[in-house]
This record gives C-alpha cells, sequence and structure tokens, in this order.
C-alpha cells in the first residue's frame, strides 16, 4: 500500500544460517539446541594466536545458492574483515566479502497473485555469524538492562548474506520475494531458514520518492522482521511514515530503524557509535579463494529441481495457478505421489485436489506422515478411477480414503469392506423407485398436481432404502420417468 | 601535505579511551610518523595483490566437527561469567 | 667446558653417547639464568618444573633407545607470544597478564613432539612491536655483551638467552626484523623463514601478513636443526606452506663456489655505522675469495618499504589487538556500559607503543585515508616484490648488514619512535615479500659490540640461505662470547 503520487523502493537483505556440521572456520558444531559456550574453540572464541580456516562445504554451498539464483560465480574471490567493536563479536572483525562476493549478479523469479515479476540479485557473499548477547534487566527491555549475557555457541556458523537489487516496490512483492527465495533455500537443503529461530533473517531498505522520480530518495534500513507478515507490515508501516513525513516537511535522514511488532510500527535506534567506518581489508589470515569451471559445474549438476521450474511444470500439466503453486510447496513425500498418481492413470487435477485436500488434511489430523503410509499411486489412482466411474460418491470416497490410510487394504477392497460402493445397477434401483412410488400415493398426487419439489422427498426416500448407496443420477432419472 | 588526523574519531573507532592530554600527544606522534609514511604517496600506481605473499589459494577445511574446549576452562579465563555465559556491561547499542 | 655454552649438535653428541644427560644441561642453562636473570631479564617466566619433567622424560627416551631426534633433550626458549597449555603466555602486556592459553600453538607443539625442553618464555616488545625489548609491560632486557644496551626486538629476551647461554636454542617471531635485528645486536644466529613454512597457529598475531616463527641458534647449523623442527604443513594455518621442506642443514658443507651473491646497493650509506659497513664489505669480499660471483644489485624502493611497512604492519595490527576487550580473558577495566569497559580495558591494558601502531593502523584504513595510506602501501608491497623478483634474476642470494647500527643505550631511541623504526630498514624488504633471510654474527665493533651479516634468499630459498650462511660463519670465525657468559666458564 502506497499513496497517490508516491512510489516506494525496496531491497532486501537476507541472512541465511547455513546447516553444516562444523562451523565456518573452525570445528566448533553447528548445533543451536547445546548448553551456553559448550561449541566453543580458539578459533571461534579469538584467543590469541587462533587462525580461522574456511569450511569447503560452506562454500560449495554458497555456490549452490548463487547458481540458483542466477547469479555469476566469481573465478577468484577472497574474504576481508569488517572491522566493529561489538561484545558478541569475539574477534571484534566480522570475516566477511567485500567488493569481490563468491556470487553476484543474479535473480529471481517471484510469483505475485497472478503475474510474475524479476528481482534482481546484487550479491551473495560468505560470512560469520555472531554470539548471541541477552540482554538482561528490567523485563530484558534493552535500554533499561543492567548486563550482558553472552554465549558464543553461534559465533563462527556460517552465514550467507543475499542482497537484492532495489527491484521491489510495494510490501507484498517484498513479501512474496522473502517466501520464494526460502524456498530456494529450503529447495537447496542448505539451511533450514526458520525466520522464527533466526536462521533466516531479513532486513529491508526503504525508500520513497514521486511517482516516476528519477533520483532515489534517501533509504533507511529497517531491522528485526522475524515473520513474512511482520516483513509486510514493517514496510507497509515505514512507507507511509516517510511519506507522511516528506508531506509534512521533515526530510527523511538515514538510519536504522527496528520493528516492533506488538506495536506495529518502526523506532529509529541509538547511533551504533564507532561502527560508522568499518575499515574493510583483506583477511591476511586466508587465500583468495578460486572457484574454477570444473567445481561449478560440479554444483550446476547437482542442483535441485526449483520451484519455478516446478511451478510451471505442474501449471503445464493443467494445474490452475493456485492449485500448482499449493502443490509446489508441498512436501516432497506427497508430491512425489502425485507424481506417482498421475503416471498410475489418474488425470493431473483430480490427483493434485485429493493430494493438497483429503490427504494432506487426514496426515495432518493423524499427525502422520506419508512416507509412512500404506497410501501410494496406484492406490489414489485407483481411488479416483471409483469416483468417476461413479463407484463411489465423493463422500464415500472419503471414507474409502480414511480406510486406505489406515491400512485396511487397497480402495475397492475397503469400499466392499466398509460396504461403500454405489449401486449404479437399474434393476435394483427400479424396485426402490417403485415401492416408494406406491408407498406415497400423495406426494405423486401434488407431483402431478404441479408441486415438483416434492421430487427432492422421494429421491430422499429412495435413497433411505437403498442404504444411500443408490447412484443420485440413476434415482432422478426414473423417478422423471414414472412420473410423467 | 599537512596531515589532518581527527584523533578522538580515530581513539572511538579503535576503542580506545584516551585522555585530552593523550589524544594531543598520540596525534603529534602520529602527524611525525604519518608525515613519513607519505612517502608511499609517490609511488607509480601499480596493482596491490590481494592475496598471499607466495600466491597459494584454496586453503579450506573439511566439514568436520573437531572437540570444543571445556567450558569450565574457558570461562575460568573471563573477567566476569555466570551460569555458563560471560558477562558483561549492559551494551549502549541495541543491535544484537 | 660448561653445558651451557655448547652448541645444539655438541650437545646431541654428549646425549647419545651418554656423556651428559638432559637433565645435565638443563641444570647448567637454569644455573646460567639464575646467575644473569637479575641484570638480562630475558625471561619473563621460567617453567622449572615442567622443564625437570620433560628433561627426565628425554633422558628415560633416550635410555630406552627412543630418542627422537636432534632436539631431544634440547633445552630452548620461547618468545612469550607463542601460546603454550598451561603456561602464562603475555605478550609483554598487561591487557594478558596472567594469561594462560588453554592450547599449544602448532610449533611449540611440533618442539614438543621433537622432544626438545622448554625452559620458558622470554620477553619481548609488547604485542612484538618495537626493536629494543624496552617496550615491555614488564621491563626491559639488557644485552648480554653490555648491559647498558639493548638487545634488540622484539624478540630480545630470546636472543640473549642463545647469546648468554640460558637456553640452547630459542624461538622468536619476525614481523619486520623482529628476529634478525636482535640476533645481529646480540652475536647470534637469527632466521626468519619463508612466510608459510613454519605455521602461525598458536602466534599471538601482530601483523598476519608479515608474521614468521623463527629461530635462534649458536650456529648456523644449530638454526637450521631447529627450523626443521617447526617448519611444515599445518591444517590450522590457511597460509601455511603445502610442499616438501627439505633438510635445510643438508647443504652447510657445500660451499659457495659458483654462486652469485648480490650486494644491495641500497643497504649502506647514511645512518649506517662504518664498523657495520666495513665489517659488510670484507665478508663480501671474502665470499668473493671463497669463489662466489658479486654483483650489486639494486630495491630502488627500499625507503618506501619502510613506509609502507609502518602502514600495513599497523593497519592488520589494528584489527588483531582488536580481539583484548576485557570479555573473554584477560585486563577488564570496569565501565558503566560494555563499550566504556572496552575503551577502558584498552587505554589501561596496552602500552604506548601498542596504542600508537592501533591509531595509526586505524587511521590508514579509515574512510578518506585508506587509498592515500593503505592502499598505497600495498602497491609499494607488491613493487618490492618485483624490484626483489628482478634482483633474483641476477644473484642467488642477497647481502648487506641486518641492522644499520650495533647495540644503542637503554633510552636512547625510546622517545624517538621514527628513529626506532628505522632499525628495520634492512630487514623489511623480507617480511614484504614473505622471503626467506638469516642474520649471521661476523664481528664486533670498537665498543664490543657484535655485527650481523645479513642473507637474503628467495622464497622457499632456505637451502641455498643456509649454504651461504654456512660459508659466512665458517669465513668470520667468530667466536666471541659476551663478557657475561666468558666469566661464567
Ligand atoms: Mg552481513
Ligand atoms: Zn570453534
Amino acid at each position: 500500500m502506497s499513496r497517490p503520487g508516491w512510489e516506494a523502493v525496496i531491497g532486501i537483505e537476507v541472512h541465511v544460517e547455513l546447516l553444516t556440521d562444523s562451523k565456518m572456520f573452525c570445528g566448533c558444531r553447528v548445533d543451536f539446541g547445546s548448553e551456553p559456550n559448550t561449541n566453543v574453540c580458539p578459533t571461534c572464541l579469538a584467543l590469541p594466536g587462533s587462525l580461522p580456516v574456511p569450511n569447503e562445504t560452506a562454500i560449495d554451498w554458497i555456490a549452490r545458492i548463487g547458481l540458483a539464483l542466477n547469479c555469476e560465480v566469481s573465478p577468484v574471490s577472497v574474504f576481508h574483515r569488517k572491522n566493529y567493536f561489538y561484545a558478541d563479536l569475539p574477534k571484534n572483525y566480522q570475516i566477511s566479502q567485500f567488493d569481490v562476493p563468491v556470487c553476484h549478479d543474479g535473480w529471481l523469479e517471484v510469483p505475485v497473485g497472478a503475474e510474475t515479476i524479476t528481482v534482481g540479485i546484487e550479491r551473495a557473499h560468505q560470512e560469520e555469524d555472531t554470539g548471541k548477547s541477552v540482554h538482561v534487566g528490567d523485563g530484558g527491555r534493552i535500554h533499561a538492562a543492567t548486563e550482558t549475557l553472552l554465549d558464543f555457541n553461534r559465533a563462527g556458523v556460517p552465514l550467507v548474506e543475499i542482497v537484492s537489487k532495489p527491484d521491489i516496490s510495494t510490501a507484498i512483492e517484498a513479501k512474496a520475494y522473502a517466501q520464494e527465495l526460502r524456498a530456494v533455500i529450503v529447495e537447496l537443503g542448505v539451511s533450514d531458514a526458520k525466520l522464527e529461530e533466526g536462521s533466516m533473517r531479513f532486513d529491508a531498505n526503504v525508500s520513497v520518492r514521486p511517482e516516476g522520480a528519477s533520483e532515489f530518495g534517501t533509504k533507511v534500513e529497517i531491522k528485526n522482521m522475524n515473520s513474512f507478515r511482520s516483513l509486510e507490515r514493517a514496510i507497509d508501516y515505514e512507507i507511509i511514515r516517510q511519506i507522511d513525513s516528506i508531506e509534512g516537511g521533515t526530510p527523511i535522514v538515514q538510519e536504522t530503524r527496528h520493528w516492533d511488532e506488538e506495536a506495529g510500527v518502526t523506532q529509529g535506534m541509538r547511533s551504533k557509535e564507532g561502527s560508522s567506518d568499518y575499515r574493510y581489508f583483506i583477511e591476511p589470515d586466508l587465500v583468495p579463494m578460486e572457484i574454477d569451471d570444473h567445481w561449478q559445474s560440479r554444483v550446476r549438476a547437482a542442483l535441485p529441481e526449483l520451484p519455478a521450474t516446478r511451478r510451471s511444470r505442474y501449471a503445464g500439466l493443467g494445474l490452475d495457478p493456485h492449485l500448482a503453486e499449493v502443490l509446489t510447496g508441498a512436501d516432497p513425500g506427497l508430491r512425489d505421489l502425485f507424481t506417482a498418481t498421475i503416471d498410475a492413470g489418474a488425470g493431473a487435477r483430480a490427483a493434485a485436489t485429493w493430494v493438497t485436500g483429503e490427504v494432506t488434511a487426514w496426515l495432518r489430523r493423524e499427525d502422520k506422515s506419508i512416507e509412512s503410509s500404506p497410501l501410494d499411486g496406484t492406490g489414489l489412482a485407483e481411488l479416483v478411477t471409483m469416483i468417476e466411474s461413479g463407484d463411489l460418491s465423493s463422500s464415500a470416497a472419503k471414507d474409502v480414503l480414511d480406510g486406505v490410510l489406515r491400512g485396511e487394504g487397497r480402495p475397492r477392497e475397503v469400499a466392499a469392506s466398509r460396504d461403500l460402493l454405489q449401486v449404479s445397477d437399474e434393476g435394483a434401483i427400479e424396485s426402490a423407485v417403485d415401492d416408494v412410488l406406491s408407498a406415497n400415493p400423495d406426494a405423486v398426487e401434488r407431483y402431478r398436481a404441479g408441486e415438483t419439489k416434492v421430487t427432492g422427498f422421494l429421491v430422499g426416500q429412495v435413497m433411505r432404502a437403498t442404504g444411500g448407496k443408490a447412484d443420485p443420477k440413476v434415482v432422478n432419472r426414473l423417478l422423471g420417468e414414472k412420473l410423467t | 601535505m599537512p596531515i589532518d588526523i581527527d584523533i578522538a574519531h580515530v581513539a572511538r573507532l579503535a576503542r580506545l579511551a584516551l585522555t585530552a592530554e593523550e589524544q594531543d600527544r598520540y596525534r603529534s606522534q602520529l602527524g611525525a610518523i604519518l608525515d613519513h609514511a607519505a612517502r608511499v604517496q609517490s609511488i607509480q600506481a601499480a596493482d596491490a595483490g590481494v592475496g598471499h605473499p607466495l600466491g597459494f589459494t584454496n586453503a579450506f577445511r573439511p566439514d568436520a566437527v573437531t572437540p570444543s574446549l571445556d567450558r569450565d576452562e574457558v570461562l575460568r579465563m573471563a573477567p566476569e561469567s555466570r551460569d555458563g555465559y560471560f558477562v558483561a556491561p549492559p551494551a549502549l547499542d541495541q543491535e544484537s | 667446558m660448561n653445558l651451557a655454552d655448547i652448541t645444539i649438535a655438541d650437545a646431541g653428541r654428549l646425549l647419545s653417547s651418554s656423556q651428559a644427560s638432559a637433565v645435565d644441561i638443563l641444570d647448567a642453562v637454569l644455573e646460567r639464568a639464575s646467575m644473569t636473570e637479575a641484570e638480562l631479564h630475558a625471561y619473563l617466566t621460567i617453567d622449572r618444573d615442567g622443564a625437570r619433567a620433560a628433561a627426565e622424560a628425554s633422558d628415560r627416551r633416550r635410555a630406552s633407545g627412543d630418542a627422537v631426534g636432534p632436539l631431544d633433550g634440547i633445552p630452548i626458549a620461547l618468545k612469550d607470544n607463542m601460546c603454550t597449555r598451561g603456561i602464562e603466555t603475555t605478550c609483554s602486556s598487561q591487557i594478558l597478564a596472567g594469561y594462560v592459553p588453554p592450547y599449544d600453538g602448532t610449533a611449540v607443539r611440533l618442539l614438543k613432539e621433537a622432544g626438545a625442553v622448554v625452559v620458558g618464555k622470554t620477553n619481548l616488545d609488547e604485542f612484538a612491536m618495537g626493536s629494543s625489548t624496552e617496550n615491555s609491560a614488564f621491563g626491559p632486557s639488557r644485552n648480554p655483551w653490555n648491559p647498558d644496551m639493548v638487545p634488540g626486538g622484539s624478540s630480545g629476551g630470546s636472543a640473549a638467552t642463545v647469546a648468554v647461554g640460558s637456553a640452547l636454542g630459542a624461538f622468536g617471531s619476525d614481523t619486520g626484523g623482529s628476529i634478525r635485528q636482535p640476533a645481529s645486536l646480540c652475536g647470534v644466529v637469527g632466521v626468519k623463514p619463508t612466510y608459510g613454512l613454519v605455521s602461525r597457529y598458536g602466534l599471538v598475531a601482530f601483523a598476519s601478513s608479515l608474521d614468521q616463527i623463527g629461530p635462534f641458534g649458536r650456529t648456523v647449523e644449530d638454526a637450521a636443526l631447529l627450523l626443521e623442527a617447526i617448519s611444515g604443513h599445518d591444517p590450522l594455518d590457511a597460509t601455511s606452506y603445502r610442499g616438501p621442506t627439505p633438510p635445510y642443514s643438508a647443504d652447510l658443507e657445500q660451499g659457495i663456489s659458483g654462486l652469485r651473491v648480490g650486494v644491495v646497493r641500497e643497504f649502506s650509506g647514511e645512518g649506517y655505522e662504518p664498523a657495520v659497513e666495513s665489517a659488510t664489505q670484507a665478508m663480501v669480499d671474502r665470499l668473493a675469495d671463497a669463489g662466489a660471483e658479486v654483483v650489486e644489485v639494486s630495491i630502488p624502493s627500499v625507503d618506501m618499504t619502510l613506509s609502507a611497512y609502518y602502514l600495513i604492519a599497523p593497519a592488520e595490527a589494528s584489527a588483531n589487538l582488536a580481539r583484548f576487550d576485557g570479555i573473554r580473558y584477560g585486563l577488564r577495566v570496569p565501565g558503566e556500559t560494555t563499550e566504556e569497559m572496552m575503551a577502558r580495558t584498552r587505554a589501561e591494558g596496552f602500552g604506548p607503543e601498542v596504542v600508537r601502531r592501533v591509531l595509526l593502523g586505524t587511521y590508514a584504513l579509515s574512510a578518506g585515508y585508506y587509498d592515500a595510506f593503505y592502499g598505497k602501501a600495498l602497491q609499494v608491497r607488491s613493487v618490492v616484490q618485483a624490484e626483489l623478483a628482478a634482483a633474483y634474476e641476477r644473484a642467488d642470494v642477497l647481502v648487506g648488514p641486518t641492522s644499520p647500527t650495533t647495540a644503542f643505550e637503554v633510552g636512547a631511541k625510546a622517545q624517538d619512535p621514527l628513529a626506532m623504526y628505522l632499525c628495520d630498514i634492512c630487514t623489511i624488504p623480507s617480511n614484504l615479500a614473505g622471503h626467506p633471510a638469516i642474520s649471521v654474527p661476523v664481528g664486533l665493533d670498537d665498543a664490543g659490540l657484535p655485527i650481523g651479516f645479513q642473507v637474503l634468499a628467495p622464497a622457499l630459498g632456505e637451502r641455498v640461505m643456509f649454504r651461504v650462511a654456512a660459508e659466512v660463519e665458517r669465513l668470520a670465525s667468530f667466536d666471541a662470547r659476551p663478557a657475561m657468559a666468558r666469566s661464567l666458564v
């Protein structure tokens, strides 16, 4: 949401913690469940004399991320020291990258509602995470804190920073970009990318300018959004705040603002004293990284199918955008079930509807995984065929699915054992119809007198007589014939 | 060229609490040293190497977990610690 | 013969022929220390119990025929910026007073595995920043040849122990000359190896792209034996050399006929003491007589290298020393906020020279000055590398003095940082290029103070460097000993 006459320019910076076994520059375990300061060594505690050695898997993974984001991978890239003092930064410099990141100049296609936007990727660079500060004191309110508790288990965990180009113009686009980026990261299997746990963190650079203006407005960095929803809310709030401020005659100052989830506002932070000048210089404890063509092609060859590709593949099978989107985001096991179901002859639409609908709902209800269930593609295809051939009413089909998922057998067996097969044998239904008509002469009278709505009542009687298994279509046809 | 030094700013960047008297002394000493060091500016532009003096590249470690330090030993080195944490005074900056 | 005055090679022979035990040698060295330390203050820590235990273990190994090599049972001293598990490691700084590392640096581990007996930790200029070992929070060291004089620095303590006999060998670190210059001023052999040859893991960093650990010995052969024990690839140091490391003591008898020796034109003239110049020229002449082909070479940017060094080293140091913030270890000076505590801790914990260089490096990297200072310094670095490469087209090794002067009086340059910095003019180029160099004593000046002769070699040229150094040693036949040691024999 913006305001007529104004447009917003938004760039997103994302920090992703890689789920390697060990840290970026030392052999300490990457594990967020541990007791404080138990996964620390001379290197990640910055003890005098310790040295960093890069984790080769992390470099492999950032290349994987870069290639998935259509980036160029620098044939030679170097680490820099980013100098600033902070209690949870053990060396008081962060090993990061500056002018030669591992990945640069890529793009990501992002579905926003019906259409798709392309967001440029400025760079993706490798760095290390900080430790964790717990500001204790007055209800944990930082400015009232009486002391800081420090845990360095997270210090040195591999971090990839992905910086978008300022190609985003609304909060909704920003949210969609963040969600699509997360989907890619998860697909690559390099991070659990949990926003609430901080293994994926978003900062937004927001500026506004009069519609059509060529130069950018002053940008403000917003931090501390730990859900897609708060990312969207924070940006919406900030856009309006900036427009109001400018229209009210107060120019925007370049600053970093904190998103306050409860208050629903962004608030200026006290300036980070002394950190305004990072004094980047090449990290002399490390040597340049050469990621040659052979390395790159090895990484590229191992790339999984990415969400965008899958989405369009599903659309190509005739799924509408919504269904394609839902299925794209579904668990791998369920997507495999879908594929197996259409391979077994079921239609894509029906298969997708059942997989993302009833099957998913049942598994969630019973807290089971598809991998551990007896339902397979041929089974689901069989169920779908039974419905289409009229052997099962859709309501009965849900019971059958339940039976199959509980391991009672194949759909036909379950339908039989649970006595859910639809009767479409005309003879049986016709005699039932005759019985009903002779048992309800008055209803027949009223119908003939023009009160056609009584057919509903008569159909109901026939269904009851057949224990609900008669095919409603057949019943209707026969009644129609006999009443006229 | 006379070299201007905002010594208070530099001291803040370096996290050094200097008295006014110390700042004056260091400003003049740095001035003298930097006057001499400014000779480097007469070098004909050459490209500065980006790495190891001997040109080594690609030194990595496998992603393997190695033993961490014993926490008691770690915290014993600390000026202040409690409940498994290092303890520091409250932070002025809110960033974390 | 006093066991404190023998070479490591001799000690090895005495030990293997069981004419002496490791404990005998240790006792002689400890006795020498107890007689000289009051005057020299070469050691910050002497680990009598640890050393005795190590010596006894060495004797047991030898008795059971399991001696592990030429250093087994040899008492050595370590500069106090080399991390030693369980032994205080202070870098001569208040900020690390009482700090006991939980791990051994790689070089220290290798020395222990080689059976060496660590006598103790030696004094240095705080964080290796200095050329006189006067910038020590725990008091200066003195020169065994004349206690009114400095031993040089920053590894002055290590140089003094080897000169006086309170260790048979020692180790230091050389960032701009901190091994070679004190070796020169104390009349011992000192080696700065090729960058990356010796792991820096466990060496408290001063300037990471320049620092190298290296040995002090009484002879070239001893220095070669000591270097062999600690060189080689270390997976804990990403800048460590991955190739093979040949035995440096192999070619010592080869002589130098046919080798091309380049005399560096810029290592003379203003600021060079006549005694140093004439001793250098005399050795060059002897080398020519001994069959070397002497050529003159030039490193035109030498005077700029000093300026570049005093920008690059402080810049790296400003980041390397940022970790001393009063939170995880070392000194803490209380403050209302983390920021205040850090700033007070660092201002009180660091001595003046360290503060000066941290400020200098911070300034050189800061916005608006990076290009004019640090950036330019890096360019000078690549220029001097190119000039040295050109020189090595025409010569196998380069030679010259190690230091423009012999030892100077304690306090003489303490108030003049620039004058102190000029001590490193001959040694800095090797650090900027990552090349090896060695200082060999070749004589005494009129005041009876040692003069060092420097042999520089291209990267990984240690073999030819030691070969030439051994010839220099033979030609100089320098066998003088400091009065302080002589009087005790
Ligand atoms: Mg970052
Ligand atoms: Zn670690």
